[in-house]
């Protein structure tokens, strides 16, 4: 009744309106923890990765030369490692922000989750495309820098439907592949540097500004 | 419809119908389920709403298919924007303590 509107329900309303508008336009579930934990997954896969590498180099090293199949078995345990450690950063990432939407109440696959997951997905699979037209011709330079590169455009494609603080983590690993692209024998470290520290840096600047107190 | 001394609009007296024209504000088009989902409201109540909103042509029903199964979808119109755009001011004039 407009009799009782009173400038305390007209805040009521407006708080109600900006409410609805966020929780209909954007997934606000998404946990800084997820960040954390796809870190941690990303720093383990690079230090087993690190370990095939130096086992590969000292044979390299030691006898002058690797065969053909050393190299192959090389290629096949890195892409194992990679697979791995995806699934383990993916599966670990979604149950912490599923069990945060679960608290809030909310739904984890609704039309915000849906539209998040196809934005990130497009910049996603276009990288993934590349990086393996790449590596049908044996550049393994711009791996690594390639991964950077269109996960931080994901990122950023994907902060206009989730939490926009994202969008500084795209930014930072866009800067972080593009100087990859200048000292391209540091792949690895770049690679854990861009997947590794700042994902936890964003997770837990993310948990602590909104979710300590909960 | 509209009060002439303060904007407010009756129309959007009722939460029900303000939060539909949130969602709808944001989002170019949403369909009844997930409207229903947002705004924790039943079937019946949410559709009577909608129906107020769809009269005063303040919203767009779109009918289709997704396979057999009926899918609706709405859409805000430019004269519902307009109305809302101004009811929001109102409250927010209301809240300044001007008019």
């Amino acid at each position: 009744m407009e009799e009782t509107q009173s400038p305390a329900s007209s805040l009521e309303d407006i708080k109600d309106i900006r409410r609805i508008m966020d929780r209909s336009s954007r997934f606000l579930s998404l946990s800084g923890l997820s960040g954390v934990a796809a870190g941690i997954c990303a720093i383990a896969g690079a230090v087993v990765a690190d370990s095939i590498f130096n086992n590969y180099y000292g044979t390299y090293n030691s006898r002058g030369f690797t065969t053909w199949d050393e190299f192959s078995l090389l290629k096949l345990r890195l892409m194992l490692v990679a697979a791995v450690v995806f699934l383990l950063a993916f599966v670990s990432s979604f149950y912490l922000t599923w069990r945060k939407a679960k608290k809030q109440g909310l739904p984890v696959w609704d039309h915000t989750s849906r539209r998040l997951a196809w934005n990130m997905l497009v910049p996603l699979l276009a990288g993934g495309a590349f990086i393996l037209g790449m590596l049908r011709y044996d550049i393994w330079v711009f791996v690594a820098p390639a991964c950077l590169i269109f996960y931080g455009l994901a990122l950023v494609n994907a902060s206009k439907y989730t939490l926009s603080d994202i969008r500084y983590l795209g930014y930072c690993e866009i800067i972080l592949g593009t100087v990859n692209m200048i000292y391209t024998g540091y792949g690895l470290w770049f690679w854990t540097a861009g997947f590794g520290v700042l994902h936890i840096i964003y997770g837990v600047i993310m948990w602590y500004k909104y979710e300590r107190g909960n | 419809m509209k009060n002439p001394i303060t904007g407010l609009n009756k129309i959007f007296d009722n939460r029900i119908r303000l939060g539909v024209m949130s969602v709808l504000m944001v989002n170019e088009e949403i369909s009844f389920n997930d409207l229903k989902q947002l705004l924790e409201v039943t079937d019946g109540n949410l559709a009577t709403h909608l129906v107020t909103l769809e009269e005063n042509a303040f919203i767009k029903v779109h009918k289709g298919f997704v396979g057999r199964k009926t899918n609706t979808t709405y859409s805000i119109t430019r004269q519902g924007e307009k109305a809302f755009s101004e009811h929001v001011t109102a409250l927010e004039n209301m809240i300044k303590g001007v008019r």
